[in-house]
C-alpha cells in the first residue's frame, strides 16, 4: 500500500541563528517560484474554490445557487449512505470510524509483535521483507488478489477451500453486508502491517540492551517486558505510526473501489468513496465539495498537531 | 505473548543438546513467524500461479492443486496485453509516472534548498505552511480542477494527471528534503559562499550531490505512489487511450469478474515494476520512511 505522508516528524536539531531581519532575496524567490506556482494554482486556489462550492448547489461544478449549510445538513442527517445513526449505525462515516479503530490498533499491535519476535530469529530481515512487500503493491492489485482469496467458489477461493476442509459451508464475505467491512479491513491490515513493523522495529532496536537485561534480571517475564518496558519506550514512534495510519484511513479509496465498489449496496462505502461517487457519478458537485471539506476538517487536527510540533522542535533556530 | 517466554537472549548455547533445548524453547516464535510468512506470501503466490494456468483448469480446480497436474501457459498474458489493451495501459503507466516523478523531484529540491540555506523573511512561516499543506487531501482539488482542465483539454492528454500529481507531491517532498538539506555541514556551504559561489552553484555542486540518499528516497516514494495510484488517474485521465493499468484493471474486472487467470495476469503486470524497484532500492526506501517519521 502506498505510504501516507508520515506526519509528526521531528526535524534535525537546530544548528543556526535565527533568520529574522534577513532581507528579501531574489535567489530564494526564484528557487521557490515553481513550487509556489504549482501549489497556489493546483492546491490552494482549488481548496478555496471547494470551500465556497460546498455552500452552493454547484451544478456542473459552477456556482449556480447559494444553499448555505444545506449540503452539510443533508450529509449528516438525510443521507443514510453517508451516516445512519440507528442500531447498528452504518454509512460511509461510520465505516471510516470502524476502520480507524480496528485497522489502526491492529496494525500497531501486529507491527509491534512481529518487530519484537523478529529480533529473536536469524531470518529477521527476510520476515520483515515479506511483511513489508505489500507496501510496494498497488491497492488495486491487492484488491484483486484478495477478491480471489475470498472467492465464494471453493474451487477458486483459498479461504473457502480451507473452510470446506473443516466442514464449514462456502461463505461470501464480500457479498454480505455484515461481514464485508471486516473482510476489507483485514486486507487493509495485511497491506499496512509492514509499515508499522519497519518503523517500530527501528525504534525497538534503539532501546539499549542494558534496559532489557536489567528487567530480565529483576525477574520480569517476556510478556511484562513487552507491555511495561518496550511499549512505553517506543510510545513516540507508536503515535507517529498511528497518526500515519489514521491519515491513510481518512484518504482510503482505491482498495474499496476495486474490492467492493462500496457494496454490497452501499454497505462498505467510506468517505473518499462517497465523495467520488456523489460528485462524479451522480453529478452532485456542491454535495461532493461538502464531503471533501469534511475530509479536510477531519485532517485539520493532524495538520495542527504537525505544525505545532515543528514550531516547538525545529523552527526555533 | 506467552510464546516469547522462556527465551534467553544473548546466552550462547555451548553444546549440541543446549542448542536443541534452545531451539525447542523458541519453537513457538518460529511457528508464529512461519504462519505470518505464509499469510503474507500465499495470496501473492496464488495470484502468480493462477496467472500462468490455462483458464479451463482454473474453472475446474483450485490453484493449489497445480502440483498434481502442472500445466502452464502464457496465454493469459498474451490475451490481456494485446486483446485487452493492457500493453498500451502499461506504456500509459510509464508515460504518466516518469514526468510525475521527475518534475516534483526537481521542483521540491529547489524549494527545499531555499528553505534550508537561503535567508529571507518569513522563511520558517512558509515552511510551516508547507507542513500544513502535507495533510490536504487530493479530493479538495477534484471539482475545480476537473472543471478547469476540461475547458483546456488537459483531461484527454496527460497534462492534467501530470500537473495534479506534481502539485500534490510537493509538500511532502519539500518537507523531507529540507529536513535532510539542513543537516549538511554548514561550514562547507559557508566556505563556498566566501569563495564566491552563487546559490545556484552551491545547490548544484554541493547540496544535491551530498543529498542523493534523500533525493532517491523521495523519488522512490513518488514513483511507487504514482504508479500504484488509481484515484487520481480515474479523475484526471479521462480517455481510454491514456489510462494507466490501475484504471484498466477495474474495467477488466467489470467485464470478466470471474476470469481469474486473466485478472491475475493483469494484477501481476501492475505489480512487477514496483516490486523490482522496491526490492532493488529497499535500503533508500526504508531510510526515507524512517527520516520522514521518527528520526
Amino acid at each position: 500500500m502506498a505510504v501516507g505522508t508520515p506526519p509528526g516528524a521531528v526535524a534535525p536539531q537546530p544548528q543556526r541563528a535565527k533568520v529574522a531581519g534577513a532581507g528579501f532575496s531574489w535567489a530564494a524567490a526564484l528557487f521557490l517560484a515553481p513550487a509556489t506556482f504549482l501549489l497556489a494554482v493546483f492546491l490552494v486556489f482549488p481548496a478555496v474554490y471547494t470551500v465556497f462550492l460546498s455552500f452552493n448547489r454547484g451544478r456542473g461544478g459552477q456556482f449556480t445557487e447559494w444553499v448555505g449549510f444545506d449540503n452539510f445538513l443533508r450529509l449528516f442527517t438525510q443521507d443514510p449512505n453517508f451516516l445512519r445513526l440507528g442500531f447498528p449505525p452504518s454509512g460511509a462515516l461510520w465505516n471510516n470510524l470502524l476502520w480507524l479503530i480496528v485497522y489502526t490498533s491492529l496494525c500497531v499491535l501486529f507491527g509491534l509483535i512481529i518487530a519484537v519476535m523478529a529480533t529473536r530469529v536469524r531470518y529477521e530481515a527476510l520476515i520483515k521483507g515479506i511483511v513489508f512487500l505489500p507496501m510496494a503493491i498497488a491497492p488495486a492489485a491487492i484488491a484483486i488478489m484478495w477478491r480471489f482469496v475470498y472467492a465464494s467458489d471453493s474451487n477458486t477461493g483459498l479461504l473457502n477451500a480451507l473452510l470446506g476442509n473443516v466442514g464449514a459451508g462456502p461463505i461470501s464475505l464480500l457479498g454480505n453486508p455484515d461481514t464485508v467491512n471486516w473482510a476489507v479491513i483485514a486486507v487493509g491490515i495485511w497491506g499496512s502491517v509492514g509499515f508499522a513493523t519497519v518503523i517500530l522495529s527501528a525504534a525497538i532496536k534503539g532501546i539499549s540492551s542494558e534496559v532489557l537485561e536489567a528487567a530480565r534480571m529483576d525477574g520480569a517475564s517476556e510478556t511484562q517486558i513487552f507491555w511495561r518496558v518496550i511499549v512505553p519506550m517506543v510510545s513516540l514512534p507508536i503515535s507517529v505510526v498511528a497518526v500515519t495510519l489514521v491519515v491513510n484511513v481518512i484518504k482510503l479509496f482505491d482498495l474499496i473501489y476495486v474490492m467492493t465498489s462500496g457494496g454490497p449496496g452501499t454497505s462498505s462505502r467510506v468517505i473518499a468513496f462517497s465523495m467520488y461517487v456523489d460528485a462524479f457519478e451522480s453529478g452532485l458537485y456542491g454535495y461532493g465539495a461538502a464531503i471533501a471539506i469534511v475530509m479536510l476538517a477531519l485532517l485539520i487536527p493532524i495538520m495542527a498537531f504537525n505544525v505545532k510540533r515543528f514550531r516547538t522542535e525545529a523552527v526555533q533556530q | 505473548m506467552t510464546a516469547l517466554q522462556d527465551t534467553t537472549v544473548g546466552a550462547r548455547p555451548r553444546t549440541a543438546s543446549e542448542r536443541i533445548v534452545k531451539w525447542i524453547s523458541r519453537a513457538p516464535v518460529h511457528i508464529i513467524l512461519g504462519l505470518i510468512g505464509l499469510v503474507w506470501l500465499v495470496p501473492t503466490i496464488g495470484l502468480f500461479v493462477t496467472s500462468f494456468r490455462p483458464s479451463a483448469d482454473m474453472r475446474a480446480t483450485g490453484w493449489w492443486t497445480v502440483l498434481l497436474e502442472p500445466r502452464f501457459t502464457t496465454s493469459s498474458y498474451e490475451r490481456v496485453l494485446e486483446a485487452e489493451g493492457m500493453g498500451q495501459a502499461f506504456l500509459n503507466s510509464v508515460f504518466i509516472t516518469v514526468p510525475s516523478t521527475l518534475a516534483p523531484l526537481v521542483i521540491a529540491c529547489m524549494a527545499a534548498f531555499a528553505l534550508a540555506w537561503v535567508k529571507f523573511p518569513f522563511r520558517d512561516t512558509i515552511f510551516l505552511v508547507i507542513i500544513g499543506l502535507m495533510m490536504v487531501p487530493v479530493q479538495i482539488g477534484f471539482i475545480p480542477l476537473v472543471t478547469g482542465f476540461s475547458q483546456t483539454g488537459l483531461l484527454t492528454n496527460y497534462g492534467a494527471v501530470w500537473l495534479a500529481h506534481a502539485a500534490y507531491a510537493l509538500p511532502f517532498g519539500i518537507f523531507l528534503l529540507r529536513n535532510f538539506f539542513i543537516t549538511l555541514p554548514k561550514d562547507l556551504i559557508e566556505a563556498a559562499r566566501i569563495d564566491g559561489a552563487s546559490n545556484w552553484g552551491i545547490f548544484r555542486t554541493i547540496v544535491v550531490p551530498l543529498s542523493v540518499p534523500a533525493i532517491a528516497a523521495y523519488g522512490i516514494f513518488q514513483f511507487l505512489w504514482v504508479w500504484n495510484d488509481l484515484l487520481m488517474a480515474l479523475v484526471y485521465a479521462q480517455r481510454n487511450a491514456i489510462q494507466p493499468m490501475t484504471v484498466k484493471v477495474t474495467t477488466l474486472l467489470g467485464t470478466y469478474a470471474t476470469e481469474w487467470s486473466l485478472l491475475a495476469a493483469a494484477a501481476f503486470l501492475i505489480m512487477v515494476v514496483p516490486v523490482i524497484v522496491f526490492i532493488s532500492l529497499q535500503r533508500y526506501f526504508v531510510q526515507g520512511l524512517l527520516a520522514g517519521s521518527v528520526k
